[in-house]
């Protein structure tokens, strides 16, 4: 049975969805200022899937995430302040400055790590939920990838093993249509990922990445069957990347025209969802500006935090690359 | 060791050199291919494969999914029934995903097979820091391939070797790896029209000199001719070698210039622990003990991931202040 989203479930999703939102716009444009060094994979457009598959989520449940790894950390509780230093390479990141935008992490909150290795994600979702299994937890782990990773060896590994095991696992293809710089067509023969589900022996359940009710309703069942130890679900979420591969520029792409992304644009999922939430008399245009209000009051001090936090000491250079004592 | 159609050389841009390469290929062999992931309409990171798939079309400049393992495969299973396959690894972090293709595979296949069947690939990727793109993308694993008896290696640092390289590479009827830097693609040389090669296995020296020799692996070669210029005026002759090819080493210039300047080191951006450096170290102490009035001295990156923030990824890549307070202090 579908679950449905309770008004606070609701509210939670659009307020995860305009701080993904707000927070990829603020970091594309201080990427454009020079601030942030290195390469941003930027989640606009996708926010959605992020807000709607982590709504089923505690901090004990676990999920991987990809390059473009901003939106999972923010939707999973990741802060603003810490994830802003992180990508200014700032010592008072989540990760001390090292890994930057393609490795922000926070393991407190259960986000094993955005991750620069396409497909990186899923075989480590499967050890995490083979760990859940194993400690008798009652947890998930979540595997985010997308269309471009499902091609990849591991993803196909991984989702044999999850299946084969009956692990608490749930394999979240978030296809945009692109792997990098190629359209689908062109790395693929299926038009479904989820088509591939049947193969490995689990359902393939395909939904609207636009609309996080839809993602929300399918996402739970889902979850809910992994919970069950009923075994993982492959769900496809059909979505759209608003920005290039890397960086801000939307328009005047050589790989795709702009009528397709104005075709996407038109169905923004923030707005779309803001749209049914007054419809829905579940908020008013007030409540919503005022969530935008608080939302870019907090991303105005956390880059404040970001750029006043020192650069980490080259002293530190060998820390962690072992265990050596601590936590 | 140029040949055919060359002519006046004009200043080309390391990564216009490389998509020329490879053109050059294209053009000579109808039985060549170049495929990787983006390689085709993007161009590939950088753009430097941009204009092939216009000229060449999809049958010859092939966009691949993200699939390593597939890409490394497609060029062996291609080499060895009758193609001269181009295959890119667009950055070298990713032959994490395909290593088992290229160990067990690619460099073992001719061996295990009784040397019935030749393997004429070329393996092109990007590999070094200094862009701030953090662990997973920044590696110099250089000496992971170089350990691989059946494959060869080489690591051009200039427009023209690294086209006449790819030239070569393609003709050789072994698997070689091309591998190439991403801090250099801007960098201009003289290179000439034209299909020519670079002999794989011959290192070249860049600076003469009769006091010191460095030899060098990549990039590094232009920090230590930096480092050479500071000492210019205090008198010391510093030798620059860059090394160009690893597998196979050309150890035989590097020990006729200790010969000259009894003092080396050498520098390379990956690792110093177990890096490349080492082996070039054990083959001088080997061949050249008797000539050398000092140990013979390493710089390589700390032994650590490569760090994204820029205070930690400057401290992390050896440069040319590092390698000035080294032979400073090898003559104290």
């Amino acid at each position: 049975m579908a679950k449905r989203p309770t008004k606070k479930n609701l509210k939670a999703m659009h307020l995860n969805m305009v701080r993904i939102r707000r927070f990829e716009e603020t970091a594309g444009r201080m990427a454009e200022n020079g601030k942030i060094p290195g390469a941003l994979h930027l989640y606009v457009g996708e926010e959605a899937i992020a807000a709607g598959v982590m709504q089923h989520l505690s901090d004990e449940d676990q999920i991987t995430s990809t390059h473009r790894g901003h939106g999972h950390l923010v939707a999973k509780g990741g802060e603003f302040k810490p994830m802003f230093a992180e990508l200014f390479g700032r010592s008072t990141g989540y990760c001390g400055g090292k890994g930057g935008s393609m490795h922000v992490s926070n393991m407190k909150v259960g986000m094993l790590g955005a991750n620069g290795i396409v497909g990186g994600g899923p075989p480590i979702a499967v050890g995490a939920a083979f760990s859940n299994k194993y400690r008798k937890t009652k947890n998930v782990a979540v595997a985010f990838f997308g269309d471009g990773a499902s091609n990849e060896g591991s993803f196909h590994e991984a989702a044999n093993m999850a299946a084969l095991y009956k692990l608490p696992c749930l394999f979240v293809c978030e296809n945009n249509g692109y792997g990098e710089y190629t359209p689908q067509a062109n790395h693929q023969a299926v038009v479904d990922v989820a088509d591939r589900a049947s193969g490995y022996g689990m359902p393939g359940v395909i939904v609207d990445g636009m609309d996080v009710m839809a993602v929300y309703e399918a996402a739970g069942e889902a979850i809910d069957r992994a919970r069950n130890g009923e075994g993982p679900t492959l769900l496809e979420c059909k979505t759209y990347r608003f920005y290039d591969h890397v960086g801000v520029r939307g328009m005047g792409l050589t790989y795709r025209t702009d009528e397709e992304l104005a075709l996407w644009q038109a169905r923004d999922p923030v707005s779309a969802f803001e749209k049914n939430l007054i419809d829905l008399k579940v908020m008013t245009q007030d409540e919503i500006d005022s969530v935008y209000a608080e939302v870019n009051a907090a991303l105005d001090e956390a880059v404040d935090f970001a750029e006043q936090s020192p650069y980490p000491d080259p002293s530190v250079l060998l820390d962690d690359v072992y265990w050596v004592g601590g936590d | 060791m140029s040949e055919a159609r060359e002519s006046e050389p004009r200043s080309l841009s390391y990564l216009a050199a490389i998509s020329e390469g490879v053109r050059e290929v294209l053009l000579e062999q109808d039985n060549a291919f170049l495929a990787g992931e983006d390689v085709g309409q993007a161009g590939s990171v950088f753009g430097i494969y941009a204009g092939l798939f216009d000229e060449f079309g999809a049958d010859r400049v092939i966009d691949t999914p993200i699939s390593e393992k597939g890409i490394i495969g497609l060029g062996v299973g291609a080499s060895a029934t009758g193609c001269r396959p181009i295959v890119d690894i667009m950055f070298m972090d990713f032959m994490g995903e395909c290593m088992d293709e290229i160990t067990n595979q690619m460099a073992k296949m001719r061996f295990m097979f009784g040397g019935s069947v030749a393997l004429p690939v070329t393996v092109t990727t990007m590999s070094g820091g200094g862009r701030n793109l953090a662990a997973q993308h920044s590696q110099s694993l250089e000496a992971w391939l170089a350990h691989l008896p059946g494959i060869k290696v080489v690591m051009p640092t200039n427009a023209y070797d690294v086209k006449g390289l790819i030239i070569a590479a393609s003709r050789d009827n072994n698997p070689v790896f091309v591998v190439m830097n991403k801090m250099i693609v801007a960098m201009q040389a003289e290179v000439p029209e034209g299909a020519y090669e670079v002999e794989i296995g011959k290192a070249s020296v860049v600076r003469q000199g009769t006091d010191f020799t460095i030899v060098t692996l990549g990039r590094m070669v232009y920090e230590a001719l930096d480092a050479a210029d500071q000492f210019k005026e205090q008198g010391l002759d510093i030798e620059v070698i860059d090394a160009r090819s690893i597998q196979p080493f050309d150890t035989e210039t590097v020990i006729n210039s200790i010969k000259k300047t009894h003092r080396a080191m050498v520098v390379h951006e990956a690792v110093q622990f177990g890096g490349f450096g080492g082996e070039i170290v054990a083959q001088i102490q080997d061949l050249a003990f008797d000539y050398l009035d000092a140990p013979v001295a390493r710089i390589g990156a700390p032994f650590s991931p490569v760090p994204f923030s820029p205070s930690l990824e400057d401290a992390y890549i050896p440069n040319a202040a590092r390698i000035v307070e080294k032979v400073k202090e090898m003559l104290a």
